[in-house]
């Protein structure tokens, strides 16, 4: 049986995503830590069915500066990975590449931005790996884009493409914590209903 | 005293006299700011999309669209006593806000196409907008005067 809404999910269905959302976001974050060369525990995931307003609420509220890193994914699966970098993770990667933190996260050098991007490709590369194997599917991902600005405006990107047909958005929400706990940041996955679909299909429970 | 409206995503409120009306962090949404001095009843607007009409699912909202949420809007500024003829407009929004090679569609640019349309229909004039480029803007409005200021983390403050 397909879900035709995302708040259709059942609990089991649930439990699964939470467990995509591990298995994604651990082989990511093995990526960064072994990049920065720093502990990063995870989170258990949260699987969030939410309404656009409750979700920007829910990753930090609407005018908290961050930076977003989009990541659209598609074959089997087709969405978008979206790592939300505090500002002092963003200082982190670019000391880790650069031996000095940016002087202002607003005007990036070209070679900075790079570098994010590549974090950023490296990370979802590594997440959606796991998922692919796990799932026996084939899923790729598009080069990276990064902004930083206001909260709301860059989770209005997939509010706006994911949310068309509906007034919710779904997303496995990984929170990472850096250093015991100086530096937190999220990495989201959003699937399209139909992927979700693919996906639980995959994974026999659907 | 006047209260403090907070309009989310996919939403619009109308205030009037000492009211404030604040929307945050428009990315490509538009949001709008309707008013009529002559009564000072005004209403903000917080749009996702352009077009409700392509639309199957009964289920949304029409707060979400410019061609739905505009006339709503107005129709209850008008209910409540504002006068259409000297009605208003302010806008701001659709921004790209992530530059991306293969952009399918660029929505911000639709969006602004679709709320002057709308506001075109409605014989609203627009007397100020900030729109497009590629920042996050949060719009404060105040219902009596129709004043309006932007804020950007990347421009900060400036008058509408």
């Amino acid at each position: 049986m397909s879900i035709g809404k995302y708040e259709d999910l059942n609990d089991m269905q649930i439990d699964v995503l939470r467990e995509v959302g591990n298995i994604g976001s651990g082989n990511a974050t093995t990526a960064l830590s072994s990049m920065v060369g720093k502990m990063i525990d995870i989170e258990v995931p949260r699987v969030e069915v939410l309404d656009f307003n409750d979700a920007i609420n829910a990753v930090g509220g609407p005018e908290k500066v961050i930076a977003g890193i989009l990541i659209r994914i598609n074959g089997d699966i087709e969405g978008m990975i979206m790592f939300l970098f505090e500002q002092n993770l963003i200082a982190l990667i670019e000391e880790t590449f650069f031996g000095q933190a940016p002087k202002d996260i607003f005007s990036l050098s070209e070679a900075e931005n790079s570098a994010l991007n590549e974090m950023g490709n490296i990370m979802a590369g590594s997440y959606v790996n796991a998922i692919a194997q796990l799932a026996g599917m084939t899923i790729d991902i598009e080069v990276p884009v990064m902004t930083v600005d206001m909260l709301g405006a860059i989770m209005s990107v997939p509010a706006i493409e994911m949310g068309e047909m509906g007034d919710k958005l779904l997303f496995i929400d990984n929170n990472m914590i850096i250093d015991k706990t100086s530096i937190q940041s999220k990495m989201l996955l959003l699937p399209t209903i139909d992927s979700l679909d693919h996906l639980l299909e995959r994974l026999g429970v659907a | 005293m006047g209260q403090k409206l907070i309009i989310g995503i996919s939403d619009w409120k109308v205030g009037r006299g000492d009211d404030i009306l604040v929307t945050y962090a428009l990315g490509s949404c538009i949001g709008t700011c309707i008013y009529d001095r002559t009564t000072g009843i005004s209403g903000l607007s917080h749009i996702m999309l352009p077009d409700s009409t392509a639309i199957i699912d009964g289920h949304t909202t029409r707060m979400k669209f410019a061609d739905t949420a505009l006339p709503d809007m107005v129709e209850r500024m008008r209910a409540m006593g504002a006068n259409p003829a000297s009605m208003k407009a302010k806008i701001a929004g659709g921004a790209v806000m992530f530059q991306t090679t293969n952009s399918k569609f660029n929505i911000g640019q639709r969006n602004i196409e679709a709320v002057k349309e709308t506001l075109r229909k409605l014989r609203i004039p627009i007397i100020a907008e900030d729109t497009g480029l590629n920042y996050g803007r949060t719009m404060t409005f105040w219902a009596q005067s129709g004043d309006v200021e932007i804020s950007s983390t990347v421009m900060g403050k400036k008058k509408l």
